[in-house]
C-alpha cells in the first residue's frame, strides 16, 4: 500500500493520537495482550486501506470503529467464547455491603473492578468502556457499536445494572 | 415528573446527555426525592471507580513500531514521536491562533478571548515540551508549599483523587502579564491544567464555558482569586471537575 507523503502525515495525525484509545479498547475486548496488540496492528492497516473513505471529523470514533470490527473477527477466528457466565458463587461477597449507598461511600476495591468489567457480557462491556474509558458521547458509541441510540442507551443501563450487583456482592438484583 | 418518569433519564442526566429542559425536571424532581438521589450517587460512584486510571490500559511502549503504517522506519523514541506530533498539532495552533487574531481585529474580541487563548497555548506547550510539572507529587500537602516558595500568593489545592481526578503535580508558568501557579489534574489519561492567580477585580465570576481548538475551557473568579482549567477532557467531566475543585 502506499500513501503519499501528505496524505501520510495526515493518517498519522489523525490516528495515532488515538493508539491508547485503541489498544484499550481491543485490550478490554479481547482481554489478552498479544490479541490486542496484534489486533491493533491488523486495525491501522485496514485504517490505512479505509483513509479514503474516511469523511473528517473526529478520528477517533472512526477508528474505534475499526478497532471493534477487527477485535470481534480475532475472537470469531479464535472461536473464544464471547460470553462468560458470570459465576454467582465466586462473586458472592455476601450481603455485608448489599445497602446500595454503601456504594457511594465505600473504597472501590479495584481488582474487583476489573474483574466485574471483565465478566460483563461483550456487547455491554464494550459500551460501558467506550463511554465511561474513552469519554465517547451516545452518539458516537451507537457509531462505533452500528447500533441505534436507543440499544446504547440501554446497554449502558443493564452493563452499570450488572455492575452494580456484581461489585454490591448481589448478583439477584439487590440494587434495585 | 415522578420516580417512573425520571427513571429513564437517570443514566442520560448523569451522563450530561439530556437536553437542558429535561436536565431541569429531572433536577426538580431530585430536589424532592432522595430514592432517586440515591440512585443518582451510586451511579457516580460507579462512573468514579470506572475512572480509576489502573482500569485503562495504555498502549505497551514499541506498539507504535509495531503498526505497519505506510511510514518511513523510525528510529524516534514514541515520546520524541509524539513531541513531534504535538510540534505539528502547536504549529497548526499558532496558524489558526494567527487566524483568530485577524478575525479578533476584525470582530473586536474581549481581553478575556485573548487570554483564553493564551491558557490553550499555555496547556499545549505544558504537554508538547513534556514540562508539564515542576513539582511532581500527588500530594497537596507537598505542592502547596512548593508554590510558597515561588509565588507571592498560596494558590487552594483540593485533593480531588477519591472522585477521580487525581492531582499530579504543579508548575509556573507566566499568563496575563504575571507569573502564575499552574496545578496539573488527571482524568485517565488526560491532562487538566488548573491555572489561578490573584484577580485585578474584586467581584465573584460565575463558571463560564468556552472552547478553542477542540480544548475545553473554563474560567470563574471566586474570593479574589482568578481561575482557567482547561482540558481534552469531555465538556461533561471537565465540568465535574470544576464543581468538585469548587468544592
Amino acid at each position: 500500500m502506499h500513501l503519499d507523503p501528505d496524505t501520510r502525515r495526515q493518517f498519522e495525525d489523525l490516528t495515532l493520537p488515538h493508539l491508547d484509545a485503541a489498544y484499550n479498547l481491543a485490550r478490554w475486548l479481547t482481554r489478552d495482550d498479544h490479541a490486542a496488540q496484534d489486533v491493533v496492528q491488523e486495525a491501522y492497516l485496514r485504517a490505512a486501506k479505509y483513509f479514503a473513505s474516511f469523511r473528517g471529523g473526529d478520528g477517533r470514533p472512526w477508528l474505534l470503529g475499526i478497532v471493534r470490527r477487527a477485535s470481534l473477527d480475532w475472537l470469531t477466528k479464535h472461536r473464544q467464547r464471547d460470553e462468560v457466565a458470570f459465576n454467582e458463587v465466586a462473586h458472592d461477597r455476601g450481603d455485608e455491603e448489599s445497602n446500595p449507598v454503601l456504594l457511594a461511600v465505600r473504597k472501590w476495591d479495584q481488582e474487583l473492578v476489573r474483574q466485574a468489567l471483565i465478566d460483563l457480557p461483550r456487547q455491554l462491556r464494550e459500551t460501558v468502556i467506550l463511554r465511561e474509558l474513552e469519554g465517547l458521547t451516545y452518539q458516537q458509541i451507537a457509531t462505533v457499536t452500528e447500533v441505534p441510540v436507543g440499544t446504547v442507551m440501554s446497554r449502558l443501563a443493564r452493563g452499570r445494572q450488572q455492575l452494580q450487583q456484581r461489585l454490591s456482592g448481589c448478583p439477584e438484583g439487590g440494587v434495585r | 415528573m415522578n420516580c417512573r418518569d425520571v427513571y429513564q433519564f437517570l443514566h442520560p442526566y448523569a451522563d450530561g446527555e439530556l437536553d437542558l429542559v429535561r436536565q431541569l425536571e429531572v433536577e426538580g424532581h431530585l430536589s424532592e426525592c432522595s430514592e432517586c438521589t440515591d440512585q443518582v450517587e451510586n451511579l457516580r460512584a460507579l462512573k468514579t471507580a470506572l475512572a480509576l486510571p489502573s482500569l485503562y490500559h495504555r498502549a505497551p511502549a514499541g506498539l507504535r513500531e509495531k503498526l505497519q503504517l505506510p511510514i518511513q522506519p523510525s528510529t524516534r523514541s514514541p515520546r520524541r514521536t509524539y513531541a513531534r506530533l504535538a510540534a505539528v498539532a502547536a504549529s497548526v495552533l499558532v496558524l489558526l491562533g494567527a487566524v483568530a487574531m485577524v478575525a479578533s481585529l476584525a470582530s473586536g474580541t474581549t481581553a478575556d478571548d485573548r487570554l483564553a487563548e493564551r491558557v490553550v497555548a499555555g496547556h499545549v506547550r505544558s504537554l508538547q515540551v513534556d514540562h508539564l510539572t515542576d513539582v511532581v507529587s500527588s500530594d497537596k500537602h507537598t505542592v502547596k508549599p512548593w508554590f510558597r516558595g515561588q509565588l507571592d500568593f498560596s494558590p487552594d489545592v483540593p485533593d480531588l483523587a477519591s472522585q477521580g481526578y487525581p492531582l499530579t503535580g504543579g508548575r509556573l508558568d507566566y499568563l496575563d502579564d504575571r507569573p502564575v501557579a499552574a496545578l496539573v489534574y488527571h482524568r485517565r489519561q488526560h491532562a487538566i491544567n488548573l491555572y489561578t492567580w490573584p484577580a485585578t477585580d474584586a467581584p465573584d465570576r460565575p463558571v463560564r464555558g468556552l472552547s478553542r481548538n477542540g480544548f475545553h475551557v473554563r474560567q470563574w473568579q471566586r474570593a479574589g482569586m482568578t481561575y482557567w482549567a482547561v482540558s481534552d477532557l469531555n465538556d461533561q467531566e471537565l465540568d465535574e471537575f470544576v464543581r468538585l475543585f469548587r468544592g
